[in-house]
């Protein structure tokens, strides 16, 4: 059957089978960034977004996809190569394969994050704390770096991208 | 000599963070590894496996498989050579036995691979992999290692097995290895001594579960050769073990190692690496194996499990006086890594403690009906420095001495002998230095042993120290080429393989060091056995020492050609010339030529090519020494464990990079973790192996590991590269003696036996009471 989206901001026909899974159609049209690590998904390699939300893609048909905006790592090349560039300072891309899931997910946070700040109008709410954080990224698995490195990536983008040049608080101060 | 003299500060690239060489592909998902390489026609290969534990196959039909469209062969053992191999990635002569056919009649574990299926597609194969019919004859299997040894029902009783090194192994007792040594009359003395313990300790298989899964895929090249790109760690020993598989010569063999995502020992092993070359050097076509995560948990090459029976004795002052340690493990279908880690068990736990009078180590390595054992980061000294550190945690306990305290009577020192330890004597050693460090990072003296929280909880502290090696000694082989190209850019050729760990990276930077020049004037090589020079490969925490001083010998070779090279195109002896990296300057004269130049001219009317290659190997593997501290907090209804903070200090020497070492010890710290509270490989009654999935094999995720605190206390080795030793393995041997001491500190429960579940303290927890 012919599915059409949107992959990487560019209109997509493919011819996949009713039971094909997104992550293979994917990988299949090029996009060699996404992986697969367990078929169970509980490791998160296989994160893209979907109309701009994380999601794995071993667990979506492709079918599924017709008339919607896919996004990989290979669609965000500029913003994954800024954050890449703190993941690297600390060592933390480490071997890499989990990378690209990894990072899909940081830029989703940071951007669901975003939102929300612009929702309520509080600056604040811009920035996940660390427990926030690592709720958020806890499906995306690590085997490498036991995710000291990553936080420290995550921390240090977040305070040089906000400029608030102050760090990432352990936990916010609960508010009324 | 270059790397030996200079002062930290003075360093340029040597002991600064600087980002791998690699990371810039890596962080934008750039298509660099087995998988994303693959040609698309590449027959999809797949494996028909044991549902039984033990069994011989009676009859094999594989036509009705043959016949599904698409299918191009399917192999069974009557395809397959009958010359016995090991799949283990060690120097020839390998200690681990040749037990091993690509097929087999016998089936040893369940996912013993009974045939192999090829076809042009995914659907196709799956399909035909169902349609093998095998008629089976069911056998009773092995499955508990306490009972393997003499056992009548034999693992491996062939009469092709062989046992190529003198490790006691005998197929016909179950027997992979069995070993004793030691030093002083070890019954005496611990008969003597006024506080003894003595306790059985269990460790259990572990997974690397690294996230790159076993692949490969094969090809014929141009010349006929069997091209094999794989996730490896071993590309020359792929090299030899693949010869031996197939028996063909090595020479019709190349070996390319991409970007690896993970190892951690397992890719040691070359578990995928036969199956897609069988089928490529018979059928002529590419071929790939891409091994599932299910297949990757239960078919694979984890730790072995060990059993470890302890004595330690000690004065009333608080001197250990002895130690006897008695290990065995359980190597499972094959002995892949069998004689070899049981060894570090000891060689890597009783020399930590360095003023005994007395030790013994002795071991049995046996085969079972489960699956084959390998290489796990810490190799067998994981295991071993549980149970010793873990043994001198309840000795103190019994002393009623702090566990720091103990041990700051007894920790090995800089210039002692280690008599456990082949007697090398420790050159360099911080780990005093290690463990002030760490009990200062915790807060040890405030919070030892364990303070309530109010709220149901309790917090607790422990404590552990760790040793490994840098290399084997008289065995780990590294060698480097360099050459210089025009423009005056060098080529960095190396054996040593690049897992994510960033060999790639600090080899570059020792060259860059060493050759006074620019990161960006080398270009660095990864490995292909047809170009590279030879390496035994990333293993055994001897690329940065042993590959190290490859790359130094290499690079004072190299200058000293450059040097001569020079004064030739200069018109001076070479004794007036000097090489600052960039310019070649007669020193009388004050004239120059660039190295750029120099690049340039030896491409014309030349008759010596401008590189060098040294290699290395050492006598000696100088440990790296290190101390942890665990808190742990203990919920007192339901005995769950949880890791509130982790102090870890580290002696490896100069850190070459420090931002890739600390990323190092967070990771082996977190995995240790995983070992000590979660991971275990399940079986049941009939083998079958539960812990198939990331749902039942739980790594940690970032909301387990609390906080992981990690800092370096370094000595100098002298014999390192600029004072450098290991840093990779070492760091996963104290988390789960540490945190079972913090158990311990905290709820009065010991598990002796990992992981260290709620279940397990909350029955502890309820003994006690009733006590």
């Amino acid at each position: 059957m012919e599915v059409r989206f949107i992959l990487n901001q560019k209109q997509v026909a493919v011819d996949a089978a009713p039971d094909a899974v997104l992550m293979n159609v994917l990988r299949d049209l090029g996009c060699k960034s996404v992986k697969c690590g367990c078929e169970t998904t509980n490791c998160g390699l296989c994160t893209v977004w979907i109309d701009g939300k994380s999601r794995l893609s071993c667990s979506v048909l492709a079918a599924g996809v017709e008339g919607h905006e896919v996004t990989t790592l290979e669609g965000v090349e500029q913003e994954a190569e800024e954050f890449g560039r703190f993941l690297a300072k600390e060592g933390a891309e480490q071997c890499g394969f989990c990378s690209p899931g990894f990072i899909m997910n940081v830029l989703a946070m940071m951007r669901e994050y975003e939102e929300k700040a612009e929702k309520s109008g509080r600056a604040s709410d811009a920035v996940p704390d660390v427990e926030e954080i690592k709720e958020y990224l806890a499906g995306n698995l690590c085997r490498c770096t036991g995710y000291m490195g990553q936080l420290r990536a995550i921390q240090n983008y977040m305070a040089e991208k906000k400029m608030t040049g102050e760090n990432v608080p352990e936990k916010k101060e609960v508010r009324a | 000599m270059i790397g030996s003299s200079e002062k930290l500060s003075d360093l340029s690239y040597v002991n600064h963070p600087v980002p791998k060489v690699d990371s810039e592909s890596l962080v934008t998902g750039k298509a660099v590894y087995t998988n994303d390489l693959a040609p698309s026609d590449c027959l999809i290969v797949k494996l028909v496996r044991s549902p039984h534990a033990h069994a011989l196959i009676q009859e094999i039909d594989t036509a009705r498989a043959e016949a599904v469209p698409g299918i191009v062969c399917v192999l069974t053992y009557k395809d397959c050579p009958d010359k016995r191999f090991t799949l283990a990635g060690q120097t020839y002569p390998e200690a681990s036995p040749y037990d091993r056919l690509i097929l087999d009649r016998r089936m040893r574990f369940v996912g013993d691979a009974a045939a192999i299926v090829a076809g042009v597609s995914e659907e196709a194969v799956k399909k035909a992999v169902k349609l093998v019919r095998i008629k089976y004859e069911v056998l009773e299997p092995v499955l508990d290692f306490r009972k393997a040894k003499d056992n009548p029902i034999l693992v491996h009783p062939e009469d092709n097995w062989r046992s190529l090194c003198n490790v006691g192994a005998d197929n016909k007792r179950n027997l992979c290895a069995h070993g004793e040594c030691g030093e002083g009359d070890i019954d005496a003395v611990i008969d003597s001594c006024d506080y003894v313990v003595d306790r059985v300790y269990h460790t259990k298989a572990n997974q690397q579960a690294m996230m790159e899964t076993f692949r490969t895929y094969t090809y014929l090249d141009t010349y006929g050769r069997l091209n094999v790109v794989s996730s490896t760690q071993v590309p020359f020993h792929i090299r030899r073990i693949l010869g031996n598989a197939l028996d063909i010569p090595k020479h019709k063999i190349r070996v390319i190692k991409p970007r690896i995502g993970g190892g951690f020992g397992a890719k040691q092993t070359s578990v995928s690496e036969i199956y897609p070359a069988i089928v490529t050097w018979k059928t002529g076509r590419p071929a790939k194996i891409i091994f599932t995560r299910e297949e990757s948990l239960t078919a694979s090459s984890p730790r072995h499990e060990m059993e470890m029976h302890v004595r330690v004795g000690a004065d009333k002052e608080g001197r250990i006086r002895g130690i006897d340690l008695h290990t065995l493990s359980n190597t499972g279908a094959f002995g892949e890594h069998g004689p070899t880690t049981v060894g570090l068990s000891g060689h890597k736990s009783i020399p930590l403690y360095g003023r005994t009078d007395a030790f013994r180590f002795t071991y049995d390595v046996v085969y079972t009906n489960v699956m084959s054992s390998g290489a796990y980061r810490g190799y067998g000294a994981t295991q071993g420095i549980f149970a010793v550190e873990s043994a001198v945690n309840e000795l103190a306990e019994k002393m009623g001495m702090d566990p720091t305290v103990l041990r700051e009577k007894n920790l090995v020192r800089e210039g002692q002998v280690m008599p456990a330890y082949y007697n090398e004597r420790t050159d360099s050693c911080a780990l005093d230095r290690c463990l002030a460090r760490a009990k200062e990072m915790i807060d040890w003296d405030r919070k030892y042993p364990c303070y309530d929280c109010g709220n149901g909880k309790v917090r607790g502290v422990g404590v552990a120290m760790a040793m490994q090696g840098s290399g084997i000694s008289h065995v780990d082989t590294g060698s480097v080429a360099i050459k210089v190209n025009d423009d005056g850019f060098y080529s960095l050729m190396v054996g040593a393989t690049d897992m994510g760990t960033g060999c790639d990276t600090i080899l570059a930077q020792m060259a860059a060091e060493c050759l006074e020049c620019s990161m960006d004037d080398i270009i660095v090589h990864g490995v292909d056995t047809d170009i590279s020079p030879y390496d035994t490969g990333s293993y055994a925490s001897s690329t940065t020492y042993v590959t190290g001083m490859a790359v130094v010998k290499t690079c004072e070779t190299l200058r000293e050609k450059i040097c001569a090279t020079g004064a030739g195109y200069l018109g001076c002896s070479v004794e007036d010339v000097q090489f600052d990296g960039v310019n070649v300057t007669n020193l009388k004269t004050g004239e120059s030529i660039s190295r750029k130049e120099i690049g340039n001219k030896v491409m014309c009317f030349s008759n010596e090519a401008l590189s060098a290659s040294e290699a290395f190997s050492s006598p000696t593997s100088p440990p790296p020494f290190m101390a942890g501290i665990a808190e742990v907090e203990i919920d007192k209804e339901t005995g769950t464990v949880e890791m509130v903070d982790y102090a870890a200090v580290v002696d490896c020497g100069t850190v070459v990079n420090p931002a890739l070492a600390r990323v190092q010890v967070e990771g082996g710290i977190a995995q240790g973790i995983g070992m000590a509270l979660f991971e275990d490989i399940v079986y049941n009654e009939k083998g079958k192996n539960y812990s198939n999935s990331f749902m039942q094999y739980k790594i940690p995720s970032r909301l387990d590991v609390g906080k992981i605190r990690v800092e370096f206390e370094s000595s100098y080795e002298p014999t390192g590269p600029f004072g450098a030793k290991s840093i990779g393995e070492i760091v996963i041997n104290t988390p789960a003696p540490a945190i079972s001491n913090a158990v311990q500190n905290a709820a009065g429960v010991i598990v002796r036996e990992l992981p260290i579940t709620a279940e397990k303290v909350y029955w502890g927890m309820k003994e006690n009471a009733k006590e």
